[in-house]
């Protein structure tokens, strides 16, 4: 056995010291887990989360209407089209980002339970959010992150981030590229006896519901009425499931969810060749679409964020678009932000055109920017690799070999995903997962909550099977 | 060579998995190459550039590579300008604010 073997061999039994949650309890019959029972027994009311993150100063972030850009979107739109579109500042979080939400709970989580720190295993905001409120909690913090590729060269946004962190006082294990990021990340949890901060416990995702929640209570206040569509960048599918199920909670029913991802398809996400030919480190395809077929890839045995529970549709975009709509932020609106961020903004500019005047489109984030993230150390880095960059039809954009900024703002255009294909895939992944389609009876519920279908679509799903 | 001095603060590089340890479903571009780690921290000992030595990190671990960077510093910046964000700025305020005048 390799070292590596090894130390995958005690995955399950370091998760248990690290985590606190004996995820066996939740397990049912053949494939099927109680989600619901391990978001409520092991995670915290809607008030004790808004108290947390009170504590923390995380939350309660302002809404902005984007008049300028809904304008603009007006002026290409067919007459009485050109939903009116709104942003939720996230990066006014401390931090900078949403991340901070989920990361004010694992934080309060490991205090409250005695661990004298916490890791976590992230090369994103996540990280920035964890060491931030380490250090108001006192807490040590050890982020572990996928930096360089073999020639030691840093993707500039990564780079940004071990800064952000080493700066409230973490330590930052930098590594090259590959998934055994994990077998670093279980010998520190061994080595330190820390609170595993995983993005996808319930804790993680419990204090994105604070988001969906504040989106319709201060859309209600502002605006007399809840938005009819939420979009949400989707990576891991934390933000999506923790957003709707706080919209959920505030009765926002008819709020659709729309998920948004940066289309990187034909790239490989643990190719060292592949690392820094992509110019979006999250928020795009490479995580979003295999944590909707198969949300329990992640680092915990069951993970709490199960976006293809909530999401009604699914856009992609492309990284030149998601840049010009970075720099339509900056100039129309007076907002820097992102790049990664905007990757809804852009699916909204977009959806926008294709809703009446009267209707509302809301961006659940924003993150902040700065050197390194920011487009323009983005798109030089790329130009550096090699990535050709020019203005033109985005449609003819391909990942890793161009960027292609729209040469006008009209060629925007989210793409949809094909949500019965995803469904498709997930349903494949579970019958893999069981070696049959022979399902029981509650395999066959918990196939209809994690697909969103009912019993007759479902049917339909397994015929094909 | 000059000593660096113990209670230094340094980067220090070390293999954390060889080729022959990684693990067996990742692309072949990646598996050719070590997983390689870097991590910062306090020198416990006077050294010199390339030793192996300790550190003590952030969080007061003890972390063991070979002495890569003193006073290690951020080489983050803007970028060379891309002339393109430029254009696209103005066509959007052109679009928006100056068109109609």
């Amino acid at each position: 056995m390799t070292h590596y073997d090894e130390m995958m061999a005690k995955k399950n039994q370091i998760m248990h010291s690290a985590i606190g949650i004996d995820y066996d309890d939740f397990e049912q019959e053949g494939i099927a887990f109680d989600y619901e029972r391990m978001m409520k027994e092991t995670g915290y009311t809607l008030e004790e989360l808004q108290k947390i993150q009170a504590e923390f100063f995380v939350g309660n972030t302002p809404i902005l209407e984007m008049t300028n850009l809904t304008a603009l979107a007006r002026k290409l739109a067919p007459e009485g089209y050109g939903a009116r579109i709104f942003i939720k500042d996230e990066a006014t979080n401390p931090s900078g980002s949403f991340k901070a939400r989920r990361a004010s709970i694992a934080v309060h989580e490991a205090r409250k339970r005695g661990y004298k720190g916490l890791i976590a295993a992230t090369s994103g905001n996540y990280g920035a959010g964890v060491a931030s409120l380490a250090a108001k909690a006192g807490l040590e913090c050890i982020v572990v992150q996928e930096t360089y590729d073999s020639r030691h060269v840093g993707q500039p946004e990564i780079v940004e981030k071990a800064r952000a962190c080493e700066a409230y006082g973490a330590e930052v294990l930098q590594l090259s590229v590959g998934p055994e990021l994990f077998y670093k990340f279980l010998q520190l949890l061994e080595d330190t006896g820390y609170f595993n901060a995983s993005l996808y416990t319930p804790f993680g995702i419990a204090g994105v519901e604070t988001l969906g929640y504040e989106i319709a209570m201060q859309m209600r206040e502002q605006y007399g009425k809840d938005p009819e569509v939420v979009v949400v960048t989707n990576a891991g599918g934390g933000n999506l499931t923790g957003t709707a199920r706080g919209l959920i909670k505030a009765g926002a029913l008819n709020t659709k969810i729309v998920a948004a991802s940066v289309d990187l398809s034909g790239l490989h996400m643990a190719s060292d060749g592949d690392f820094n030919r992509k110019s979006f480190t999250t928020g795009h395809t490479g995580f979003g679409v295999p944590f909707c077929t198969n949300p329990d890839r992640s680092d915990v045995p069951r993970s709490a964020a199960r976006p293809l529970r909530y999401i009604d549709e699914y856009y992609t975009i492309r990284q030149g678009e998601v840049f010009f709509m970075t720099e339509a932020l900056a100039n129309l609106e007076g907002l820097e932000r992102g790049p990664a961020g905007n990757t809804s903004l852009a699916v909204a500019f977009s959806l926008a055109q294709k809703m009446k005047e009267d209707e509302i489109i809301l961006v659940q984030e924003t993150e902040y920017t700065g050197a390194g993230k920011h487009l323009n150390p983005q798109l030089s880095f790329a130009r550096d690799n090699g990535i050709e960059i020019f203005f033109g039809d985005p449609k003819d954009e391909v990942p890793g070999k161009n960027i292609i900024l729209p040469k006008d703002p009209s060629l925007i255009e989210a793409q949809p995903l094909d949500m019965d294909g995803l469904k498709r895939s997930y349903l494949r992944n579970q019958i893999n997962k069981k070696g049959s389609k022979d399902f029981g009876e509650r395999e066959l519920e918990y196939l209809r909550e994690e697909m969103n279908v009912d019993q007759a679509q479902l049917e339909e799903f397994l015929k094909e099977f | 060579m000059e000593k660096v001095k113990k209670g230094t603060w340094v980067r220090i590089h070390a293999v954390a998995l060889g080729v022959a340890d990684r693990a067996a479903n990742i692309p072949e571009d990646t598996r050719s190459v070590p997983l390689e780690q870097w991590t910062k921290g306090r020198l416990l000992e006077d050294a010199s550039m390339g030793d192996e030595v300790q550190v003590k990190t952030a969080c007061g671990r003890i972390a063991t590579g070979n002495l890569v960077e003193v006073n290690p510093q951020y080489e983050l910046n803007y970028g060379k300008l891309v002339p393109e964000l430029i254009e696209i700025g103005e066509s959007l305020r052109g679009m928006l604010w100056r068109e109609d005048k």
